[in-house]
C-alpha cells in the first residue's frame, strides 16, 4: 500500500480506498428488538453508526433513536456509571452502556441485547420488580434497637473499611445477568441482594446480622450460591458479591456449628 | 386495572396462540428460557462446569484407593491383581484424567479460597496471596512428605 | 425446606474441610499408585513393606480422612452440579439420597478397610 501513493490512481482503487475509510468510521450495531404488542420473540435489528473516539455504547444508542429509529427503546439515565440503569448484554458481556467504549469493538459488529435472565419488557428494556422484592428480603438498612442518646452513631475508618467495598453496589443487576443460577433457579436472592446483606452485617452500627441470618441461611438464599464467580468479575463497581456470599456461607457455617455442637447456648 | 387486564388476556386468547395478536397497553413480557447447555460455549462457565466436576475425580481416586486397601487387606496375591490391574492402559489414562482434574481442583481451591476468608490484620485485609501462598507451600510440603515415605520405606 | 435450612452449614462445613483435604492430599496419593508405579517412573511397592505402612495407627487415621472427608466434599458439589448443569432440581430428594449415599457408604467401607487392615 505504501507504493500506493506512486501509482496511478484507477476508480477501482478509489473505491476500495474509500471503502476501507468507511470501515474505519462507521460501525455495525446489532440491536435486540422486541415488541410486545406484535413479536413473539426478540430479533436483531442492524443499524449503522459513525464511530467516535469519546462514544461509549450508550452514545451510540442515543444516535439510533435521535437520527435513525426513534422507536428503539432502552433505559439510562446519568451517562457517568452511577444510576445503574444502562445494563445491556454487550457482545454477550453484561456491561454498562455508558462504561463501554464503542471504538473498542471496531470494526465490529457489536450485538447488544438485553441483560440475560430477566424478562424482557420492551427492545432493551427488562422488568426488575423481582429483584426489588428480593431487596427488601435482606433487609438493606441499618437494624438497631433504641438509640445511644447521643445523636450519631460514631464510626472508625477501620470500622467503615470493613463493608466500604461491599457498599458501592449501584444496582446495575450486571452480577444477576452473569449469574447462571439466578437465571436457573428464580427465587435464589442472587449476588447484589446478598452482598448488600453483607454489607449491613459487617456495619458496626448495626445489630440485624441475626434476623438477616434467619432470612438468607437458606437454600433460596447463601447456599444456591456455587461459586461461578462471574459476579464479581463483571461488577462495574468491585463490590464483589461472591466473595461477600462466601464470607457469607463461612460465618454461617461456624454460626451453624455453634448451634449444632452447643444446642444448649443461645440460637 | 385487574379487568382492563383480563380484557386484554381474553382478547389476546381470542386469536390462535403462535400468531402474536396486539394488545394494547398489556405488557406481554418476552421470558428466555436457559438451555440445558448453558454451561457450554462461554469459557467461563466451561471453567465453572471442569472445576465443579473435578469433584467426579475426587470420587474416583477415593474409589481407587479404597480399592487398594482392599486388595491390601485380601493379601499378597489380590495385591498383585491390583497393581496389575492399575497398570492397564485404560486404567492409567482414566487415572491421569482424573489426575489432571484433581490438579484442577487444588489450584482453584487455593486460589479461591482468600475470597471466602476476609482475614484482616491490623483493619487492612490481608493480600490474597498471603492467604492462598501459604496453602500451596503446604501442598507441596505434603506431597514431598508423601512421596518421601513412600521412596524409604517401600 | 426448614429442616434443610438448619443442616445445609453442616453439609457446607464437610464440603469445605473435604475440599481442604483432597486438594492437599489426594494429587500425591494418585499421582503414586495410578501413574508413577503402573508407569515405573518409581519402583512398586514391596507388598509387605507398604502393608506394615499402611498398619500403622497414624497412617489409618491419614488414610480415613483422605478417604471419607473428600467424599462429602464430592457429595456436596456433585449435587449441585447436577442441579444446575442438567436443570433438575426437582429431583432434589432423590439427587441427594444417591450423593451423600455414596459418601456414607464409601465412610463405612474405608473405616471397615482401616480396622481390618
Amino acid at each position: 500500500m505504501a507504493a500506493g501513493g506512486t501509482r496511478v490512481r484507477t476508480a477501482n482503487s478509489d473505491r476500495s480506498e474509500s471503502i476501507t475509510m468507511a470501515r474505519n468510521i462507521d460501525i455495525e450495531l446489532q440491536v435486540s428488538r422486541y415488541s410486545p404488542e406484535q413479536d413473539l420473540e426478540p430479533h436483531l435489528q442492524s443499524y449503522r453508526v459513525p464511530i467516535r473516539d469519546e462514544w461509549v455504547i450508550l452514545d451510540a444508542l442515543n444516535y439510533v433513536k435521535d437520527k435513525i429509529d426513534g422507536t428503539l427503546t432502552f433505559r439510562w439515565s446519568c451517562r457517568m456509571g452511577i444510576c445503574g440503569s444502562c445494563g445491556y448484554m454487550i457482545n454477550g458481556e453484561p456491561k454498562l452502556g455508558c462504561a463501554t467504549f464503542l471504538k473498542d469493538y471496531a470494526p465490529g459488529p457489536v450485538k447488544i441485547e438485553p441483560l440475560r435472565n430477566f424478562p424482557i419488557v420492551r427492545d432493551l428494556v427488562i422488568e426488575i420488580s423481582d429483584f426489588l422484592e428480593k431487596l427488601k428480603k435482606v433487609k438493606p438498612w441499618l437494624i438497631h434497637e433504641g438509640s445511644n442518646g447521643q445523636g450519631e452513631y460514631l464510626q472508625t475508618p477501620d470500622q467503615l473499611e470493613q463493608f466500604r467495598q461491599h457498599s458501592m453496589c449501584i444496582n446495575c443487576l450486571l452480577c444477576y445477568a452473569a449469574c447462571p443460577i439466578s437465571g436457573l433457579d428464580p427465587i435464589f436472592i442472587g449476588p447484589a441482594a446478598l452482598a448488600l446483606a453483607h454489607r449491613y452485617n459487617k456495619d458496626s452500627r448495626d445489630q440485624g446480622s441475626a434476623e438477616r441470618m434467619a432470612t438468607l441461611s437458606h437454600p433460596d438464599g447463601i447456599w444456591g450460591c456455587t461459586f461461578v464467580g462471574e459476579c464479581t468479575r463483571v461488577c462495574p463497581k468491585h463490590v464483589d458479591p461472591a466473595g461477600a456470599i462466601q464470607q457469607y456461607k463461612l460465618a454461617a457455617a461456624m454460626d451453624g456449628m455453634k448451634s449444632f455442637l452447643m444446642p444448649w447456648g443461645k440460637r | 386495572m385487574d379487568s382492563a387486564a383480563a380484557r386484554a388476556r381474553a382478547s389476546a386468547g381470542g386469536h390462535s396462540q403462535t400468531a402474536p395478536a396486539y394488545t394494547e397497553f398489556h405488557p406481554r413480557w418476552y421470558r428466555p428460557r436457559i438451555s440445558t447447555y448453558w454451561w457450554l460455549g462461554r469459557w467461563p462457565y466451561v471453567k465453572f462446569i471442569l472445576r465443579e466436576l473435578s469433584s467426579v475425580a475426587v470420587a474416583w481416586t477415593v474409589a481407587f484407593t479404597l480399592f487398594q486397601l482392599w486388595s491390601l487387606s485380601q493379601g499378597e496375591v489380590a495385591y498383585s491383581t491390583f497393581t496389575r490391574r492399575a497398570s492397564s492402559p485404560i486404567m492409567i489414562a482414566l487415572n491421569v484424567i482424573a489426575f489432571g482434574f484433581l490438579l484442577l481442583h487444588s489450584i482453584t481451591w487455593f486460589n479461591l479460597a482468600p475470597k471466602a476468608m476476609a482475614v484482616r490484620v491490623s483493619g487492612k485485609r490481608l493480600p490474597a496471596i498471603l492467604i492462598s501462598g501459604p496453602q500451596f507451600l503446604g501442598w507441596f510440603a505434603i506431597s514431598a512428605i508423601v512421596l518421601w515415605i513412600y521412596m524409604v520405606r517401600t | 425446606m426448614e429442616a434443610k435450612k438448619s443442616h445445609e452449614p453442616i453439609f457446607w462445613t464437610l464440603f469445605s474441610a473435604g475440599g481442604v483435604v483432597a486438594a492437599l492430599l489426594l494429587p500425591v496419593h494418585l499421582f503414586i499408585f495410578g501413574m508413577a508405579v503402573p508407569l515405573h517412573w518409581i519402583h512398586g511397592p514391596a507388598y509387605n513393606l507398604l502393608l506394615s505402612l499402611a498398619q500403622m495407627p497414624i497412617a489409618r487415621l491419614y488414610l480415613f480422612v483422605m478417604c471419607s472427608l473428600p467424599l462429602f466434599h464430592f457429595a456436596h458439589r456433585f449435587r449441585y452440579t447436577l442441579y444446575d448443569g442438567l436443570q433438575i432440581k426437582h429431583l432434589n430428594e432423590v439427587v441427594f439420597a444417591s450423593c451423600y449415599g455414596i459418601a456414607v457408604l464409601g465412610t463405612v467401607a474405608a473405616g471397615w478397610l482401616l480396622w481390618r487392615i
